[in-house]
This record gives structure tokens, sequence and C-alpha cells, in this order.
């Protein structure tokens, strides 16, 4: 059993990211940088597959440029075993993210590949379901149980209203949601064997694959902003405020 | 010119999120399709062909697409897409599980989870949480897109009168299989539907203590929700969780309990039109965005809240 899983650097989920002044994109100078957090659940779920026995390989594979380097470290010291750099310099998007790594999958030949059900940047959730496509795999997207016993795979996911659970057949894509796991922290002794664990660097044009944008950013501005209404002293302030200004109970 | 809504439903009712995703594509089209995907579910067809606005309703039959494996429906959505300059469907788990399958079979960039529509080929979207808004214009001939429903009125459920036209385009890929699903059974209304929510977060202190939002959600008719926060802490079930991560909601009143008012909650839940924050403390930000807060101890609050109302 060969584990891919693709991870994404992406601005750090404490940071709260403002548009640039000319509105063209996002400001993101000296902005700290993570692993999506989706990903590090990702990650987590291959290793401890791995650790049951159940996994020999974890591949983490990422596209970007070089500094996402540093993300695919962290991969390794979580407990990945080999790191793959797609590198490019284009910010692609999940079309042309999901051409690439099916050509990662057809040179790597993976049993199961896992990955988050969306970044916390451009928050499209659709590369696991777009990748899906592309090779043909099963998919369960939103996995919040995964059950792995031999050829079989079994998947509880997030649903609307519930959880549903699917029986998939290998090889398969799985995305994670929050519950799936609670990521470990690295340990330095790890960190530090993770600097001699194999990591190559793939031009992403070597893969002969169109990934140039569909999609145009006309501009990133902020939200419309809410203002603070105001602060009512008792119980009863707040139910006569309800009932005859905002008029929503009764 | 003419826009597909890929329905969302459970084979006995049309979900009431498809009426919005409705309204979008009228936006962009006047020539509206609505595709009604499942097994024995002739009643949502003859339910989708009310919509006003709705010109022909499609239906297709058969156990491959009963429980809307994305294999199977992905499929259908792109052999039949040759026609439809649009394509769209609520961004819910089964419209976010689908459509991007149905963008990479037919090689375009899908524009997520829309907030507003600028042209047939220009759209706003939330990114970074809601932290900012992008516009952006796609040059993919057809445009495959889930929309966010609490930014589109819901279109009138009844005045239509489509014609149904039956399809016999069955795709059983056979590389997944349903085994169950567990729907968490309420009397209350459905969080994305509800005009009222009141939702609990870390300051709830634990599970058994939303039993305090009970009564008083009885009395409103509200549907109960949580933060991630709430979630995380194993108090309520994930399918609680209003926020980015979860569920996105814009109800007439929104009551939130003990929530701090994390970026990732406000995401969920500033569209509401009236909010009210009760938090003992003064400076948790969810005040920023609270029509009405009040700084109080939610334990005693909330009882004579529910006493009084």
């Amino acid at each position: 059993m060969k584990i891919l899983v693709p991870i994404k650097r992406v601005v750090d989920y404490n940071v709260k990211v403002r548009p640039k002044s000319d509105e063209t994109g996002v400001d993101l100078n000296n902005v700290k940088m993570a692993m999506n957090p989706f990903c590090e659940i990702a990650v987590e779920e291959a290793v401890r597959l791995k650790e049951a026995g159940k996994a020999e390989e974890i591949i983490a594979v990422t596209i970007g440029a070089s500094s996402s380097q540093e993300q695919l470290r962290t991969a390794l010291a979580l407990g990945a075993d080999r790191a793959i750099l797609v590198e490019t310099e284009v910010e692609a998007e999940p079309l042309g993210i999901s051409k690439l790594l099916k050509s990662i999958v057809d040179k790597e030949s993976p049993d199961l590949i896992i990955l988050g059900k969306q970044a916390i940047d451009g928050d499209n959730n659709q590369t696991g379901q777009m990748l899906g496509a592309l090779t043909g795999f099963s998919q369960a997207t939103f996995a919040s149980e995964v059950n792995l016993e031999g050829d079989s795979l079994s998947v509880t996911r997030e649903i609307d209203g519930g959880l549903q659970t699917l029986d998939i057949n290998l090889p398969a894509i799985v995305t994670t949601d929050l519950r799936l796991n609670e990521p470990r922290y690295a340990s330095l002794p790890n960190i530090m064997k993770a600097k001699s664990k194999p990591l190559d660097i793939i031009p992403a044009v070597d893969l002969g694959v169109d990934i140039s944008p569909r999609l145009e950013t006309i501009k990133v501005t902020l939200p419309a902003e809410r203002e603070a209404g105001v602060i009512v002293e008792t119980v009863d302030e707040l139910i006569d405020k309800l009932k005859n200004e905002a008029k929503v109970i009764s | 010119m003419t826009a597909l809504v890929v329905a969302e439903h459970n084979n006995q009712e049309l979900k009431p999120v498809t009426l919005n995703t409705v309204t979008a594509a009228l936006g962009l089209d006047q020539d509206v399709h609505i595709l009604i995907a499942g097994n024995a579910c002739s009643a949502v067809a003859e339910e989708a062909a009310k919509v006003s606005g709705a010109a022909k309703v499609l239906l297709v039959e058969s156990g491959a697409y009963e429980n809307f494996l994305a294999e199977n429906i992905a499929t259908l959505v792109s052999n039949i897409s040759g026609d439809y300059d649009f394509i769209l469907a609520p961004t819910t788990t089964n419209g976010k599980n689908v459509m991007p399958r149905v963008a990479a079979l037919q090689d375009v960039s899908q524009i997520s989870d829309i907030s507003a529509i600028e042209s047939s080929d220009t759209f706003q979207r939330p990114i970074y949480a809601g932290n900012c808004i992008a516009t952006v214009k796609s040059s993919d001939s057809k445009k495959i897109i889930t929309v966010r429903n609490t930014a589109f009125d819901a279109a009138d459920a009844t005045g239509g009168s489509a014609e149904i036209i039956t399809l016999e385009e069955i795709n059983d890929a056979g590389i997944s299989k349903f085994v169950k699903e567990e729907i968490a059974e309420s009397d209350r209304p459905e969080l994305t539907a509800a005009d009222v929510i009141i939702s609990g977060g870390r300051g709830m202190q634990n599970g058994d203590n939303f039993s305090i939002l009970e009564g008083i959600a009885d009395k409103l008719g509200a549907a109960i929700g949580a933060s991630r926060a709430a979630v995380d802490s194993g108090f309520v079930p994930n399918d609680y969780q209003v926020g980015q991560t979860g569920k996105i909601v814009a109800p007439d009143l929104y009551i939130a309990v003990g929530i701090s008012g994390a970026i990732q909650h406000l995401a969920g839940m500033k569209d509401s039109k009236v909010i009210v924050a009760i938090n003992k403390d003064e400076d948790a930000p969810i005040f920023q965005v609270a029509d009405y807060g009040l700084v109080a101890d939610l334990f005693e609050a909330m009882p004579e809240l529910e006493s009084k109302i």
C-alpha cells in the first residue's frame, strides 16, 4: 500500500489577511506561512495507517514555488517517507493542480490518495474531486473516519445533516474533514531526521501539462462591514429591542 | 444559452437550497432547466416543475443515482452538459462533492461558492474564510458554478409549469457503494433553512449545557447551531457547526451564546439579518458584529430569556 498525500502551503490560519491597497490580490508580504490545516490532517491519517501496518510508503507532494519545500519538510517530519515538489511560479488553479497531480499519480501509482477537503486560502474545495475525475478513481470527500482492511476501504463522510458511510474501491481518493483526527506535532528528532529524507524537485513544465489559469482575478476587496450595534443592559431590554425595534420576535 | 441547475433532494422532496440556486441561474440565463437525478423520485420532479422560472425539468431515475454517488452523478451531468452554458449547484456537501468532478471531466475551472453575479462571466466569491471577496472572470466557454445559497433569494416554489423530460442516461461506475446514512432526527428546522438560529460556543462548557438552549429554541421555532470551538471540544456533533468550515447561514435572527466570534465563525453567520450576542467577556469580537449585545453570564441570562420570551 502506497499513499500519496498532496499538500499545500498557505497563509497560517491565525493570520487575518487583507487585500492589497490596489485590490489586485491578497497582501502576503511578511505573512506567516504554514501547511494547510486540512493537509495536516491528511498527513496524520496516512501516518496512522502506516503505523497500523496498513501502508508501507507515504509520499508527500506539493505544487508550488521553491518555498513550498518548507511544508514538505514538515510532512516528512510528521512521518512521510519522501517528498516531491512540482515546482512552478504559476499560481495554478485546482484544475491545473489536479492535472499535475495526475502526472504524479501516473508515475507513482499510489493505492490511496489522501488530501485536505479544501485549502483555507482559496476555499475552493475542488482538487480531490477533480483528481478523481482525471484518474477515474473512486472518491470519498469530507471524511471523518477511514477504515482500511486489505483491499476494502470504508469511509464515513460528514454530510449536511449527518454522516454517510461508503465502501469504495482502491485506488481511491479521500479528502479530510476536521474531525478525522487530531494531527500530532513534529518532534525535534523527527524534524532533524526529515532533513535527510529524499525530496525530489520536478519542474512543472517537464510534466507537459497546461496549467494556465482560466480565472482572472479582477479584484480582491474587503467584505461589506457589519456595523456594531448596541449593548443592552438587561434581558428585558434585549427582549424589548427584538420585539419592538428589530421586530424579529413577537 | 441555457442554464442547468443540479437539484438537491432526498428522492422525496426538493431541498429549499435548490430554489436559491434557481435564482442565481435566472440571473445568468432566462432558460433554466432543473436536473432531478435520483431513484423513484418523480414526485421531486413534479415539485421542481412548479418552481417559478423553470423551463424544463430533466428526470433520471436509477439505483445508480439513489445516493448521489459523485462518480455516477458527475458522469451523468458531464454527459448531458453539451447543451448548457452554465451548470450550477448549491454549495452543499452534495454540490461540493459532485461539481468539481463534473468540471474536471469538462476541462473547466469551477467557480466555487459564488456570492454575487456581476455578468455572465464575472462573479464574486468569498476567499480566506470570508475575510476577502474576490471578483473573478472566467474564460471557460462553459461555466460550472456552486452557489452560496444565503446570497441569493429563494425562487418561488410555485407558479411554474415546466415540462418534465425523462432521460435514460444511466451511468454506474461500480467503484463506490453506499453503506448507510445517519441523519440526525430533529423536530427543529434545518440550520440552513431556519428563520431563527441559536448557537452555543465554548462558553457552554459542555454538551449537556446545550439543553439550556433547547427551551428557547422550542419557543422561537429555532434551529440549534454551534461554533467550531464547541464542536472541536466535543460538545455537539459537527453537523451543528456554523462557520467557514461548517454551514453558512443567514437567518432573520441569529443568537450567539457563549461564542467569542472567531473569524471562521463570523464567516458563517455575519449575513444574518439581526445578530444577538450573549457573552460574559465584553471584549469578545462577536460584539463587533452584533446588533444587540448582552454582557452577561449565559447560565443566568438564558433561563431568564427563556422564561420571559
